[in-house]
């Protein structure tokens, strides 16, 4: 049978009732557990596995997916709304979002996350089930050093979330970079800067980290400023998106698709570097760049868009080989393998009805959240209307429920509380928030990834450029430096420290 | 504030499992991995075969189980009810963390499953067997790069083990380390790596599709439905085996052990216990009593010898 055919057949699957309140329940789920910090969709596929032991298996591995799929969209709810991001692949919702949500257009950032999500989650599955074999040979091809260029690539892209300050930026970076060695080395099985506390031997939590310097820190300058110069307008104008607000987000939703979903197909590519470029895209081709910091509403349609079709891209070296890319994708193979079925490069040839199935359903549970969320968006910006201390009492009990419900101990509450301190100190001093996060989550994979290409070649670095692909990836990162640098030379600097306001 | 009530119902969910409990399985790991879905495995056997009342499972992931094995040793001592569930990992990554709890001090009860180590190549390698890759380690030990599981893990010191009985300097081993085997099994697809080396499961559905060539496995005799050839029979004398494991909290009496033994005989034996095995492709291992525990102590001297002969251990 031909592709279409199939996924006809798939469609019919996925639209049996019960198939449908599968992914109903996962779908809400998934939105629920993507809204609470620190609980992510790896823990809750986890703990409904012995559950789903005696449903069938096409079932609950829909159940699965949509809790996936929900789970990248939930997260950014409280990122915008609330500036707590629920999960890492949703930090960089937070810095457009949020301040688009302080100035009363929640409604419309909401939106756009949703529809982004939608859009970017229906071609990221059709591109699974056309072009799966195609987007796995090129994430193949990506070894040690392409990784390593990619890396660097990320790192000078994000600059651009660094603010009016490069020195003050750089300082939050490294601060990140240092939190970033703490843990048992991968490569060596060496513990760095633990000081002999074993619970920091697995290093730091990134949702921790993130949850503390956002959420707690945010907390802390609110009640720190006497309560008066925060002002948060809850709604300006209309709730739902206005024709400008369509014709600015298209193009982020096709381009944060098409930044997403590739990097996601990549094994070590992850949800988290999609949004970072695609942020940096967005921010560098944006016709209005002054807007960036102060609530662009490209910065979270692109973002937000790659997040989900990374999310769909998961899922093709899961299908087409059975690599499990992420920590969900691996729970998801352990759900395939409780009934019997090995994902693998047979997996399509020797059951062709429930892959099809899943990805039919995919489709529907990407729907299904859409019409449940749109609705959702006008009791949702209800939420800043709260007076402050209530809202911010709020946000901290559940930031800390959030980081013990993913890990019940004593000491990840302080570092919860320490790293809020943190968050503090830096806003309080005018250092920007976001390199920190960054710093943590790409130094680890940026050494990591350096040290295997180092040893492969047995310590000849030539290695970094021996591929084309890692030599354009490098040279993209070299234009990213050197182009700000030329337009600055060229005297259109005013224009640049506009465009890298302070973002928090 | 729909979110708090989410929240606290979700952190409820989580907290559940605090009704009394005829046993308490702790699963020093995260949801999801091998040690943990033992935990819960015994727990339904147990359950469904109605050998305990009510069976919970908590998780305390971090470091290779070191940091559960702390907590159990020093919160369930004397307490017959409570069990931890480890595996060899757990011997390697306490010596390398330095753990100043290791498994002497709880009570070893059974291997429960275990799994081989596979060494594999990519389809298009040129190395076609064990003589091949032996040939090119003594070449140049450094040109031959090992892809597989973290640093100081099982997959790690088999590396070690066959470059030190096919008599090439262990501390040359070039190993890559991956954090899991997802990443792994894609830099030796990739061919970023000259060889893999992780549990047959791993790599099991590649070497059906043809995409893999499996040139060794880590067991002592030829296992049933793997077509590979033993290390030893490819003339290198190793053999080792990544088991899984529940032990019973320091200090419990001698009768409390024997009554505990008896009930995860009961459970090896049953119908579900062998349901589950076979659902999730685990082999059957068990070794139970003083038996286990030699065995437990040898493998901690070798793995000791081996760790120090990489040099991740002084």
């Amino acid at each position: 049978m031909d592709t279409f055919g199939l996924l006809a057949q798939g469609l019919l699957t996925a639209l049996e009732p019960m198939n449908m309140l599968y992914a109903l329940i996962g779908v809400t789920l998934g939105t629920a557990v993507g809204v609470l910090p620190g609980i992510g969709p790896a823990l809750t596929v986890a703990l409904l596995l012995p559950v789903t032991y005696k449903l069938d298996p096409a079932g609950s591995l829909i159940m699965f997916a949509g809790i996936y799929y929900g789970g990248m969209y939930g997260g950014s709810t409280t990122s915008i709304l609330l500036n707590t991001p629920g999960e890492s692949a949703s930090i960089v919702t937070a810095l457009e979002g949020n301040k688009m949500a302080r100035a009363g257009r929640g409604g419309p950032a909401l939106a756009t996350a949703a529809i982004g999500s939608f859009v970017a989650g229906l071609i990221a599955t059709i591109g699974l089930a056309f072009i799966a074999p195609t987007v796995v040979k090129m994430a193949l091809s990506f070894g040690p050093a392409e990784y390593f260029a990619l890396m660097i690539l990320a790192f000078m892209t994000v600059s651009a979330a660094f603010g009016d300050s490069t020195l003050r930026g750089l300082t939050a970076l490294f601060i990140g970079l240092a939190l970033g060695l703490i843990g048992i080395d991968l490569q060596t099985g060496q513990a760095r800067l633990a000081f002999g506390i074993p619970d920091l031997l697995d290093g730091v939590e990134v949702t921790t980290l993130a949850v503390a310097l956002f959420a707690v820190g945010e907390a802390m300058s609110v009640a720190a400023s006497k309560g008066g110069d925060s002002t948060i307008q809850a709604i300006k104008g209309s709730v739902w998106m206005t024709r400008e607000d369509w014709s600015r987000s298209w193009k982020p939703w096709l381009r944060g698709t098409a930044i997403g979903f590739p990097i996601g197909a990549m094994p070590a590519g992850g949800a988290e570097i999609g949004t970072f470029l695609s942020y940096s895209v967005e921010k560098n081709l944006a016709k209005k760049p002054e807007e960036f910091g102060h609530g662009a509403i490209e910065g979270v349609a692109g973002p937000e868009a790659a997040n989900n079709a990374s999310a769909a891209g998961t899922l093709v070296p899961l299908l087409t080989l059975g690599l499990p890319t992420t920590a969900t994708a691996a729970i998801m193979l352990a759900g395939f393998q409780q009934f019997g079925l090995q994902p693998g490069p047979l997996l399509f040839a020797t059951n062709p009805q429930l892959v099809w199935g899943l990805i039919a359903s995919l489709l529907v549970a990407n729907l299904m959240l859409l019409v449940l969320n749109l609705p959702l968006i006008g009791v949702w910006v209800r939420l800043l209307t709260i007076p402050l201390p209530w809202l911010y009492a709020g946000i901290l009990l559940f930031a800390t429920l959030g980081t013990i419900g993913a890990n019940p101990s004593t000491f990840e509450l302080g570092m919860l509380l320490a790293f809020g301190l943190l968050g503090y100190g830096l806003r309080r001093f005018g250092y920007p928030i976001a390199p920190v996060v960054v710093g943590l989550i790409l130094g680890p994979m940026a050494e990591q990834q350096l040290r295997r290409a180092l040893a492969i070649s047995q310590g000849d670095p030539s290695i970094l450029l021996g591929s084309p692909i890692a030599v354009i990836l490098l040279l993209l990162a070299a234009t990213a430096v050197l182009l700000p640098l030329y337009l600055r030379a060229r005297g259109r600097g005013k224009v640049l420290a506009q465009l890298g306001a302070n973002e928090d | 504030m729909k979110q708090f009530v989410l929240a606290s119902i979700i952190a409820g969910a989580l907290a559940l499992p605090a009704a009394a409990a005829d046993y308490k399985i702790m699963a020093p790991a995260a949801p999801g991995g091998g040690w943990d879905q033992t935990a819960r495995s015994m727990q339904t056997a147990l359950q469904d075969e109605k050998i305990s009342g009510s069976v919970q499972v908590n998780n305390v992931p971090g470091a290779g189980g070191t940091i559960g094995l702390a907590q159990f040793v020093n919160q369930a001592s004397g307490d017959p009810a409570q069990l931890i569930v480890g595996g060899y990992v757990m011997v390697g990554a306490i010596l390398t963390n330095a753990s100043p709890v290791t498994l002497d001090q709880v009570t070893p009860i059974a291997r429960l499953t275990g799994e081989y180590e596979a060494l594999v190549v990519p389809a298009a390698s040129d190395i076609k067997d064990m003589a091949g890759l032996v040939a090119k380690l003594k070449a140049d030990p450094g040109a031959v790069s090992w892809g597989g599981g973290s640093a100081g893990g099982t997959d790690h010191i088999t590396a070690g083990l066959i470059a030190k009985a096919a008599g090439v300097d262990p501390t040359k081993v070039n190993y890559i380390a991956y954090s899991g085997g997802g990443e792994a099994l894609a830099a030796i697809l990739g061919g970023q790596v000259t060889v893999g080396i992780s549990g047959y499961g791993e790599f099991a559905e590649q070497i059906k599709a043809g995409t893999l060539r499996i040139i060794g496995i880590s067991s002592d005799a030829k296992v049933e439905g793997i077509d590979a050839p033993t290390f030893k029979e490819g003339g290198v004398d190793v053999s080792i085996q990544n088991w899984r494991m529940v032990a019973a909290a320091p200090g419990i009496s001698a009768e409390q052990k024997a009554a505990v033994l008896a009930d995860v005989e009961k459970m090896v034996t049953s119908a579900s216990w062998t349901k589950i095995l076979a659902d999730k492709g685990w082999a059957n291992t068990y070794l139970a009593g003083d038996d286990f525990a030699a065995q437990l102590k040898k493998d901690t001297e070798s793995t000791a010898a081996i760790l120090k002969d990489i040099g991740l251990v002084k």
